[in-house]
């Protein structure tokens, strides 16, 4: 059996994930092989997702850590309750 | 500089949770130190606002102290977390556009094809080429571009590492819809991005120029 291009775009998400049944995944593996379209369009996905999950695409601002934490501080101090109670629990 | 470093450095994150739960709620600030990024960036790819970003990513780690009893354990408690900025970054965009945005449970249309941009060769653009911030803008423009339904899959699987079962979980919709809208995301991403990416992508070596 021979792959369309098209047929073979469909089963990129499953290959990048390895969770084709072997005997598809064969099929793509052999077709990719032969076809530079299809396989730069594998590799170009593959690099893309590789790049967008890098941790810098999305950085954390300046002092972000220390905000978050100084609110936290509030919350648990200021509340002076455990996660359970709820505020009116205090005296 | 971290408020609880080496606190209690031999409790696992079940021990953490269950002394916070028992009084010692100052163990939050060190049971939440290692998902402070992820939380963040989850809620960046959804309301795409480093201000508004930070509001919901607060929001959720205050609304994950107050009902830290209610957790379970069944999940992950890194996915229970990023459940509850999903749900918080949600209600904002829905406060905010209630005319504009599309539903959220939009089904995907099973019949239509998305196609990928085709190329006749590729050059790897290699991880060094994030240092350079026009490269990491157009990588969250185009997060940013999809569709929500789209987004929260790519983002949960993609950049959060939750696995095909988590995301379905945490979405409610089944596996196969997590796979169809992945699949769509990835190829939305690479349609948008191979064209922009390979002209950003110069023959010479500049990347640190």
């Amino acid at each position: 059996m021979i792959l369309e291009c098209k047929h073979v775009w469909d089963y990129i998400s499953e290959f990048l994930d390895d969770s084709l049944p072997p005997e598809t995944r064969e099929l793509v593996q052999k077709h990719l092989e032969h076809c530079e379209i299809c396989s730069a369009i594998f590799d170009s996905t593959r690099n893309i997702l590789v790049l967008t999950a890098d941790d810098r695409v999305f950085e954390l601002p300046a002092g972000y850590s220390e905000r978050l934490h100084a609110r936290l501080a509030r919350e648990i101090h200021g509340a002076n309750s455990r996660p359970e109670k709820l505020p009116q629990d205090q005296d | 500089m971290r408020l609880m470093d080496a606190r209690s450095p031999g409790l696992d994150e079940a021990e953490m949770i269950a002394a916070i739960l028992a009084g010692d709620s100052d163990l939050y600030h060190q049971l939440i130190q290692p998902y402070e990024l992820s939380v963040y960036r989850m809620a960046l790819s959804l309301v795409k606002n480093e201000t508004e970003a930070e509001d919901v990513a607060q929001e959720a780690f205050l609304k994950a102290f107050r009902n830290l009893a209610n957790f379970r354990g069944e999940s992950k408690f890194s996915t229970w977390l990023i459940s509850i900025t999903l749900n918080e970054a949600r209600r904002r965009l829905r406060r905010q556009s209630t005319v504009r945005m599309e539903s959220l449970d939009e089904p995907p249309e099973e019949g239509s094809r998305v196609s990928p941009a085709l190329l006749r060769d590729w050059r790897e653009i290699p991880s060094e080429a994030l240092e350079r911030k026009e490269v990491r803008t157009l990588l969250q423009e185009a997060i940013g571009h999809l569709a929500p339904m789209y987004r929260e899959v790519l983002v949960m699987r993609d950049i959060e590492d939750l696995s095909t079962e988590e995301t379905a979980g945490t979405l409610a919709i089944s596996i196969s819809s997590v796979k169809v809208r992945l699949h769509r995301a990835r190829i939305m991403l690479q349609k948008e991005l191979a064209p922009k990416l390979k002209l950003a992508s110069p023959k010479k070596r500049r990347w640190f120029s």
